[in-house]
């Protein structure tokens, strides 16, 4: 019973959601009726060109940007603006230059009224979790690149969030650390038994994180089209039913 | 063969000879690192000091160091040196705290906000290019001859530098940091206070380096023009007198005057933005 109540929270609902942007007197659709519907738990992939409007999309659920028309319903609320149900790990660490590690974690607990100690104490725990438990006092700027995109991970997971929203999360990380970022993603994500909408334009990256990839059209009137990633996880990027998902994810975009 | 042999035999084969030893390798290092920094000054001073006695300078216009020194001590003993100091730094304190006061929250506010900060700034540059100096025959008009017309300019010179580099701190904040901060319940006020204010604290500290610095140069230029105390009256003073070593001891105190307050600020700056390069 409780286990139900507990994985019910963090649905997402889209409702024919569209916006569209000026850009020097040029008309532009980014979305244009985007509806879908997650379910609480699932891991949903969202690709699409450059232009496809999938930032948009995410920036939208995030509330950080309002849509023209249409709503997003989270749990069956409708939502505006930023709120403690979602978490965002951006393309970029983002992390405050002149706190430490930790105290960067903390950040967003201490803003929701959580004491400083306890604040992080919680915060340790998720910096031991993405493994950076030997640099909790270290500055952002002595740490690598995937080294504080972790820290940005587990300032993500601190929170408890029941939604967590990834704007190409790896996009900017080495071919070899963004390998391993993936899979301990995965294996954070069954973990904490959140909500996962991912903005990529990595297929691979999609098919092995998702549940479900969603293709996000860029010309006029394209439609989304959507493709069930039905691979037992842990997934093997080279099994071949793996492979033959992938091969068909670059078909939808014309490519072989 | 026989040979290796033997040199193994004498005592002290492969020992490390004691100019190579750690404490003296260490000394060395010390040495040198001072003498990179300072050997021109040195240098320089060791000139000063002798060219007078090699006939390369005249004594008279150029006094050796020795004399400069002991004019100082005596200024500083004897003299009237000690009140000067006080008073020169209570011009320049007073001035100088008036325009950090002024301008740090006036230039975080309109760093803040656009529409102000685009209102403003044409009258902001058309007095921050006015020379203060230029201006200070008006504010002696308006304030009189005594102390308030002093402070005044030096206030007005030292909140410019101070003022534009608080409003440059705060727009050159990156916007997705302040982003971040409110997708994770940063209320305004807290992102003022965690993000907007550090990240321009670098910059502010620019601003109060060169603040500072000019605050030294219009209190000088202030006293030379309409004063009868301070260090920069005793500039003047002592060259109208022709008491040349004691003119020199006047500047070498106000050398020595703004290489304390640059210290002290960058003392400060080092603790307060320990996440970020100090840079000169």
């Amino acid at each position: 019973m409780a286990v139900a109540e507990l994985t019910s929270r963090g649905d997402v609902t889209i409702k024919n959601l569209s916006k569209s942007y000026s850009i020097n007197g040029r008309h532009l659709n980014v979305l244009q009726g985007v509806s879908n519907h997650i379910r609480a738990g699932e891991s949903l992939a969202i690709v699409g060109a450059s232009g496809s409007g999938k930032t948009t999309l995410l920036r939208v659920l995030a509330g950080l940007e309002d849509a023209d028309r249409g709503e997003v319903l989270i749990d069956g609320q409708a939502v505006h603006g930023v709120g403690k149900d979602r978490a965002v790990i951006f393309q970029e660490p983002r992390l405050l230059p002149w706190l430490t590690v930790l105290d960067n974690v903390a950040f967003p607990l201490e803003n929701r009224g959580l004491k400083k100690a306890e604040a992080r104490a919680r915060a340790r725990h998720y910096v031991q979790l993405v493994g950076l438990g030997e640099f909790t006092e270290a500055l952002p700027s002595q740490l690598s690149g995937g080294m504080a995109q972790r820290v940005g991970i587990a300032r993500a997971l601190a929170v408890k969030p029941e939604i967590l929203l990834l704007d190409e999360p790896f996009g900017a990380l080495d071919a070899m650390t963004k390998i391993t970022m993936q899979e301990e993603l995965a294996r954070i994500w069954r973990e904490e038994k959140v909500t996962m909408i991912l903005v990529t334009h990595d297929l691979e990256e999609a098919v092995y994180l998702a549940d479900r990839v969603l293709i996000l059209g860029k010309e006029k009137g394209g439609r989304t089209r959507e493709i069930d990633v039905d691979l037992p996880r842990p997934r093997n990027r080279s099994e071949a039913g793996f492979v033959k998902l992938r091969e068909q994810l670059l078909n939808e975009f014309g490519l072989h | 063969m026989t040979l290796e042999t033997e040199q193994q035999a004498l005592p002290g084969f492969g020992q490390i000879p004691f100019w190579q030893s750690r404490p003296v390798r260490e000394a060395a290092a010390i040495v040198r690192g001072f003498l990179s920094r300072y050997a021109l000054l040195i240098a320089f001073a060791v000139l000063w000091q002798i060219s007078p006695s090699l006939g390369w300078t005249n004594a008279a216009v150029l006094p050796p160091l020795n004399t400069i020194l002991v004019a100082l001590w005596n200024g500083v003993t004897v003299g009237t040196f000690s009140g000067d100091i006080l008073i020169s730094l209570r011009r320049a304190g007073l001035a100088f705290g008036a325009a950090v006061s002024l301008g740090i929250p006036l230039g975080l506010f309109m760093g803040q906000v656009r529409f102000i900060e685009r209102s403003l700034d044409p009258i902001l540059q058309l007095f921050r290019q006015t020379s203060a100096l230029a201006l200070y025959p008006v504010f002696i008009l308006l304030l009189g001859l005594g102390e308030t017309s002093k402070v005044f300019v030096i206030f007005w010179a030292t909140l410019f530098p101070i003022l534009l580099a608080t409003i440059g701190g705060v727009k050159q904040v990156d916007p997705k940091l302040i982003e971040m901060a409110r997708v994770y319940g940063a209320k305004r006020l807290t992102v003022f206070r965690r993000v907007v204010l550090p990240a321009a604290l670098p910059q502010i500290f620019v601003g109060l380096r060169l603040s500072a610095t000019t605050s030294l140069l219009l209190l000088i230029a202030a006293e030379m023009i309409g004063a009868n105390s301070g260090i920069g009256f005793q500039v003047m003073n002592a060259q109208y007198n022709f008491q040349i070593p004691l003119m020199f001891a006047a500047i070498l105190l106000l050398a020595l005057l703004g290489l304390s307050a640059n210290f002290i600020l960058e003392t400060l700056q080092a603790r307060l933005c320990r996440w970020s390069k100090v840079k000169d």
